[in-house]
């Protein structure tokens, strides 16, 4: 339990502070950003904009997820961190877990946060703030969990941040259809969906990425 | 550190399509070392992986009956941190250890961040983590590499020590490697 907690500190000091790759900010200013763009791109509307600027704070969200991406698994490969660990009897599965847990920490709270000044800026009623937070509550551990995954199965790769970018967009379907399609029906059914896809991507993250780990070493 | 076993039958190893070596077979006692030798490319760093558990055999079995460190050419340290805090997360895993730090001429440097420092400080500071692990069998790949000739008897007396101390050293090295009662293995001699 006590390596669990070592891990997950260090995991959580990497990933809030970032040393040089850039750290938990990075992902919050993207996400305010596409939130300001909108609004130009679309034209000061205000029925526009209040109908479909929660579907755009999901979509920043989702991309503002992607940007970590590089930084969840291949430094740590590199420095040769996971082979240290498996000789300690450390397995890759709980390795991955707290990196889920980490990379949850370090990005959704910031991000739910942020989706305050974003409603703001994209002009969304409070209801529809209340909709959008709750499914990025129920959404964001399974993006986190899909995003160590990717980067787990693309770290070592040349271009790996890229590819892994590209898979995790439609993974992450099922998690937009159901968090931002409750927008549209109101209803608790689609953000119940939502929490559902998280679990299930919660549940493969540890075996998907520890195997991912274990096949890459050579 | 009592008990301390390694036994390889019939090691093999495969990398790519190409056979690297065949037949590696030896038994270790705690109290051994064994230098594995052989020009680039003939599989030591391979064998080494292989003994950790890190890379499954081609063929043949590799029984290890105590815990196993590791160095290699990645000194496994936060390359941001200061040495003294990347150093502080193994003894979180590892355990308290008395510091070693004066001895491996790393007093200097804790404040330092490890990206600063330089190939040789480096393999001092893995050697650090190493002796903090504390496990019966050490596997050190390249050891020498980067250290200066201080370096260099250094870690022959920390390899002399380990095995009295009733442990096991595995050094993969093309350098000649100073050590009483070391048996020697070139990889050249089961190359496939």
């Amino acid at each position: 339990m006590s390596i669990l907690v070592a891990l997950l500190a260090r995991d959580l000091k990497q990933l809030l502070l970032g040393g040089r790759r850039g750290g938990a900010l990075l992902p919050v200013l993207f996400f305010v950003a596409v939130a300001m763009l909108f609004p130009f791109a679309v034209g000061p509307d205000a029925p526009v904009l209040a109908r479909t600027g929660g579907g755009v704070l999901w979509i920043a969200a989702l991309l503002a997820a992607i940007l970590p991406l590089d930084r969840l698994i291949e430094p740590d490969l590199e420095l040769g961190l996971f082979d240290q660990w498996a000789l300690r009897g450390i397995s890759e599965e709980a390795v991955v877990a707290v990196r889920v847990l980490a990379h949850w920490l370090s990005f959704a709270p910031p991000l739910m946060l942020a989706a305050l000044p974003g409603a703001a800026l994209v002009g969304i009623d409070g209801a529809t703030l209340r909709t959008v937070e709750l499914g990025l509550l129920l959404g964001t551990p399974g993006l986190a969990a899909l995003g160590v995954t990717v980067a787990a199965l693309t770290a070592g790769l040349r271009g790996g941040a890229a590819l892994g970018g590209l898979l995790v967009i439609p993974l992450a379907v099922p998690l937009l259809v159901f968090g931002a399609g409750s927008l549209a029906t109101g209803g608790q059914s689609g953000l119940a969906l939502c929490g559902a896809v998280s679990l299930v991507l919660l549940a493969i993250a540890p075996f998907a990425g520890g195997a991912a780990i274990r096949a890459g070493r050579g | 550190m009592q008990g301390a076993r390694l036994t390889a039958s019939n090691i093999a190893c495969q990398r790519g399509d190409r056979l690297l070596f065949q037949n590696v077979d030896f038994a270790l006692e705690g109290g051994a070392a064994l230098q594995l030798t052989g020009a680039n490319g003939t599989g030591k760093s391979s064998l080494i992986r292989i003994l950790a558990g890190l890379l499954p055999a081609f063929a043949g079995t590799v029984n290890r009956q105590c815990a196993a460190a590791l160095l290699d050419e990645r000194p496994a340290l936060d390359p941001h941190l200061p040495l003294g805090r990347a150093l502080a997360f193994w003894q979180k895993l590892d355990g308290p250890e008395d510091n070693q730090a004066m001895r491996l001429g790393l007093g200097d440097l804790l404040d330092v961040p490890v990206r600063y420092l330089s190939t040789g400080q480096k393999k001092r500071a893995a050697l650090a983590r190493l002796i903090g692990q504390r496990a019966p069998l050490w596997l050190l790949d390249e050891p020498l590499n980067g250290l200066d000739s201080r370096g260099v008897a250094l870690v022959e007396a920390l390899a002399a020590e380990h095995c009295r101390g009733g442990g096991i050293c595995v050094i993969a090295s093309h350098q000649p490697f100073t050590l009483a009662g070391i048996a020697r293995l070139d990889l050249r001699d089961f190359a496939a």
